[in-house]
């Protein structure tokens, strides 16, 4: 069996960087559409959700992506980003599940504080009642480990029990690309094809293949406060504090995330390539410096993931 | 912006400063944001601690702060404007040997640390084991702390040539070394001042530079079926491609290819990518196949040459890592295995020995397997599974067993083989037998091909280091584009010789046929490289003789390795045995060994310098 081929390994055989990392995930989401019977893609209309449908386009072209896309709607949006949203998956032909956070706060499901205090939290009942209604066994997160620390201990495939929680100490080993997506009815799967990607990773591949963006990642004129060290924009969902200077700035957004709670950072960068410089040159985690959620505590992700959140 | 991907997994015991190095190569890559600095700089000043706890970075969640310890493997990203990294940091603890598994299953590059006050380890030596069983293709040993021993050549030097005497008896093909301070920053990205004495590159230099395009097979074409796209929409009627991720050779648009299990043929009639046709596709390509002829193909079906086509069985021989802390091993009982993208029901045959991986010792008597637990099994599948040994390629030579009761991955295997001795019939009889002459010459054979045969003939005690070199010899003939193969004396003892013995008409029997073996590999055009202690002067010479004869090249290449230093490796535990009295006849204590009287190279005891020898004779 030993034989005869005139293979001779050379320069013209080699990937790049971003070319690994592309096809490492479209061989995870393909795995994913192989193996399981009702897959769903969250996406929100943040840069990692795109990138990540973006990969999904290309895994099964020239067919059509063969799974809908979900929204966990907390209510507290950008309109540019609703506007993308739907224009994205008109444009694409996808089916698109909106779970929301609004809809289980009117029905007395969510309780909360007040009108205007961050939804992030809330977004897990919804999603978790979003894949339960739906039946999805498997859903694809925009997640990264760069992101954060406990982010950084997630796998791939990441089981969740029939009440959509993570046990962070009991997780799957996961060895060269053979992933175990077995599960029991009720439970499912968590998969996260762009794991490997680093902030500066994806703005470089979306860069590189023109990918459409919601304009506000893009620097823009737009009122803001600074608020505890978030420069948060002036709109419904931000009552002013009082004494708050309101200033009109050159800024974008980094995340895109429940609208009281993401805040821009000043920038210049217009189009993607200031993007990256910028992106390169920064000093600051994209969490750190845009969202109040993950500043509360060292394992305010950890445990946040661990009752089911994305 | 950085051009090529390195995955590098990270080891070592507790204290010996794992998690600050990687502090360090972050912080000096500058790939720490401000933001976790002042988070890890705030929770140092809590616990009281004076320095800044760089290991505080890796160390996620709750429990690993609150314990001070990594559990489980973290992922860790930096790049330099020559490559971006990817490290899989895991815990030194014994007990957590399947997450170091784990992270080396997919490493390029692995990263061992040693105190330079506490030298080489049982958990160093565990480490660089499980590196070498998971096919690691490179690995670096950091004497880290060299501040603490007042960066002293001659504590670097004894700790490196201690570790590389054990490294002999592994199959690591690539062996760095480099002494650090991980705290003081030394050697670790600059060139340390205090140690002016060391001539080689700081470890970031060794991490950029280090060549893994050649760690890939790019010999033996594979392409396991993923999933099977057929649009069904106007545009695309007819079109039904074949997607899946290349895991071996280069497939070129017009080659002929066969899929197995039907092995009906066809040709590649178009390679897609979302971006449009390529010409060629290599691993790690993700791609979709177009065929000329409309065959029945789905997924777990596997794409190769009708001419190179791997094993194809329902039963073959794999070393295991247990996983499972709530079940052991079992024979006889159901498991599901996952081998490429293809799901199989499968037992375990037999448990044939645990591997202690601190004294390499093989327990034939061991019953089970518990977590962190090493064995050699014999695994028998329901359908057939198309495999290569680990060693030629570890995506198709690679499996996970789940266990159906809880769904959890309980173990990892590495295929060795189908293992199956053949039962030889003893004639030689050629009496009656006419030549049959091939109507190729050599000339055209070799020329048409690129090709050259030739022989290399190691000759050695056991534990001399012979297969060791040949293996490296063979995979760095065979990255350059080169056909060679190993024939290593023990592994033909179980199909080949399996009917042999070690007596001294049984061994000039083994020595004649490998010779014959190796002589007919070199007149198809590779170079057979031939690892056998073959002790006897007058049955080498009647190998070299009939080499002479064809006109095919041979060299005689000596392993003199002295027999206190094998019997100090035995790798086998062969010498202990024949100390023992368990075994007689073992060559250098039972039985004469005769050293060449003019072999054509005497190998450096050093490896890669042997390596270089070796490649040497044949120009």
């Amino acid at each position: 069996m030993e034989e005869v081929t005139k293979a001779r390994p050379s320069s013209a055989v080699e990937l790049t960087d971003l070319d690994t990392l592309e096809a490492e995930s479209i061989h995870i989401i393909r795995e994913v559409v192989a193996e399981f019977e009702n897959p769903v893609m969250l996406f929100s209309g943040g840069k990692d959700s795109v990138l990540m449908l973006h990969l999904a386009r290309k895994a099964f072209a020239p067919a059509p992506v063969p799974f809908p896309i979900m929204h966990v709607d907390t209510g507290h949006n950008f309109p540019e980003v609703i506007e993308f949203r739907d224009r994205v998956a008109s444009e694409h032909g996808l089916r698109l599940e909106v779970a929301s956070v609004q809809e289980l706060i009117d029905a007395g499901r969510i309780q909360v504080g007040h009108e205007l205090e961050s939804r992030n939290r809330h977004q897990t009942v919804a999603l978790l009642e979003g894949i339960q209604n739906g039946g999805y066994d498997a859903v694809f997160g925009g997640g990264r480990r760069d992101e954060e620390k406990a982010r950084a201990k997630e796998r791939v495939f990441s089981f969740r029990d029939k009440f959509g929680q993570w046990d962070p100490k009991n997780q799957r080993p996961e060895l060269w690309n053979l992933f175990n997506g077995r599960h029991r009815k009720g439970e499912h799967i968590r998969v996260f094809p762009i794991s490997d990607w680093t902030e500066l990773d994806v703005w470089r591949y979306l860069a590189r293949e023109q990918v459409d963006l919601p304009s506000i990642y893009f620097a823009h004129e737009r009122e803001v406060v600074d608020f505890e060290g978030l420069l948060m924009a002036v709109n419904e969902f931000f009552p002013l504090p009082e004494g708050a200077q309101v200033e009109r700035l050159m800024v974008r957004y980094r995340t895109v995330g429940d609208a009281t709670g993401t805040g821009a950072v000043r920038s210049e960068a217009t189009h993607y390539e200031a993007v990256i410089e910028e992106t390169a040159a920064t000093r600051i985690t994209e969490r750190g410096a845009t969202r109040g959620d993950d500043r509360f505590s060292e394992a305010a992700m950890e445990d946040r993931k661990k009752e089911g959140y994305f | 912006m950085p051009s090529e991907l390195l995955r590098i997994a990270t080891a070592g015991s507790v204290d010996d400063g794992k998690s600050t190095l990687i502090g360090r190569l972050l912080h000096d890559t500058k790939s720490i944001f401000e933001d976790q600095l002042e988070s890890i700089e705030l929770t140092s000043q809590k616990r009281g601690n004076e320095q800044t706890d760089l290991a505080l970075l890796t160390d996620g969640l709750r429990a690993e702060r609150e314990q001070g310890i990594t559990i489980d493997v973290a992922h860790r990203y930096f790049a330099t404007p020559k490559r971006k990294f990817v490290i899989a940091d895991t815990p030194g603890h014994i007990q957590y040997t399947r997450n170091m598994v784990t992270g080396a299953s997919n490493a390029n590059l692995a990263l061992l640390l040693v105190d330079a006050r506490k030298g080489v380890l049982e958990q160093t030596r565990r480490h660089a084991l499980l590196s070498s069983l998971l096919r690691v293709p490179h690995l670096v040993l950091c004497v880290n702390k060299m501040d603490l021993v007042d960066y002293d050549e001659a504590v670097y030097d004894e700790i490196r040539d201690e570790f590389k005497s054990f490294a002999a008896k592994l199959e690591i093909t690539d062996l760095g070394f480099v002494p650090i301070s991980a705290l003081e920053g030394d050697n670790v990205v600059d060139r340390s001042l205090n140690m002016p004495w060391f001539d080689g590159q700081p470890l970031l230099g060794h991490l950029e530079d280090v060549h893994i395009a050649s760690d890939r097979n790019l010999v033996d074409n594979r392409f396991p079926v993923q999933y099977v796209i057929r649009p069904q929409t106007e545009e695309h009627r007819d079109y039904r491609g074949f997607a899946g991720s290349v895991v071996g050779g280069i497939f070129k648009q017009g080659d002929e290819v066969m899929v197995l299990p039907s092995r009906r043929t066809s040709t590649i009639a178009q390679i897609d990518t979302p971006d449009g046709a390529v010409a060629q596709a290599f691993p790690p390509m993700a791609v979709t196949m177009l065929l000329e002829d409309e065959l029945d193909v789905s997924r777990g079906d596997m794409i190769c040459r009708p001419t190179n086509q791997p094993t194809a069985n329902r039963s073959f021989e794999a070393m295991i890592c247990w996983f499972d802390e709530t079940t052991s091993l079992r024979t006889g009982i159901p498991y599901q295995l996952k081998h490429t993208s293809k799901w199989v029901a499968a037992e375990v045959e037999e448990l044939r020995y645990q591997l202690d991986v601190d004294t390499l010792h093989r327990d034939l008597e061991a019953e089970t397997l518990e977590v962190n637990d090493i064995g050699r099994i014999r695994v028998h599948t329901t359908s057939p599974l198309f495999f290569d040994e680990y060693r030629l390629n570890r995506n198709t030579g690679s499996f996970i067993l789940v266990d159906p009761a809880t769904d959890l991955t309980v173990a990892a295997g590495m295929i060795i083989g189908t293992g199956e001795a053949v039962t030889g019939s003893h004639s030689i009889v050629a009496e009656n037998i006419t030549f049959h002459p091939s109507k190729l010459s050599r000339e055209e054979r070799w020329g048409t091909l690129d090709t050259g045969g030739a022989t290399i003939w190691m000759t050695g005690l056991s534990g001399s280091g012979k297969s060791t070199i040949a293996t490296a010899v063979e995979h760095s003939l065979v990255s350059s584009g080169r056909f060679a193969y190993m024939l290593d004396g023990d592994n033909l003892r179980h199909g080949l010789n399996a009917d042999l013995g070690f007596s001294e008409e049984d061994r000039a029997e083994n020595v004649r046929r490998v010779g014959e073996v190796a002589r007919i590999l070199a007149e198809s055009g590779t170079v057979s490289i031939v690892s056998l202690v073959s002790p006897y002067a007058a049955e080498r010479d009647k190998v070299r003789a009939a080499h002479e004869e064809a006109g095919i090249p041979f060299f005689e290449v000596f392993v003199d390795t002295p027999l206190e230093e094998c019997e100090k490796r035995d790798p086998k535990g062969l010498y202990a045995k024949a100390r023992a009295g368990e075994i007689t006849n073992l060559t250098g204590v039972g039985a004469p060994y005769e050293a060449p009287a003019s072999p054509n190279l005497v190998t450096d005891p050093d490896l890669e310098t042997a390596v270089r020898q070796v490649l040497g004779l044949l120009g």
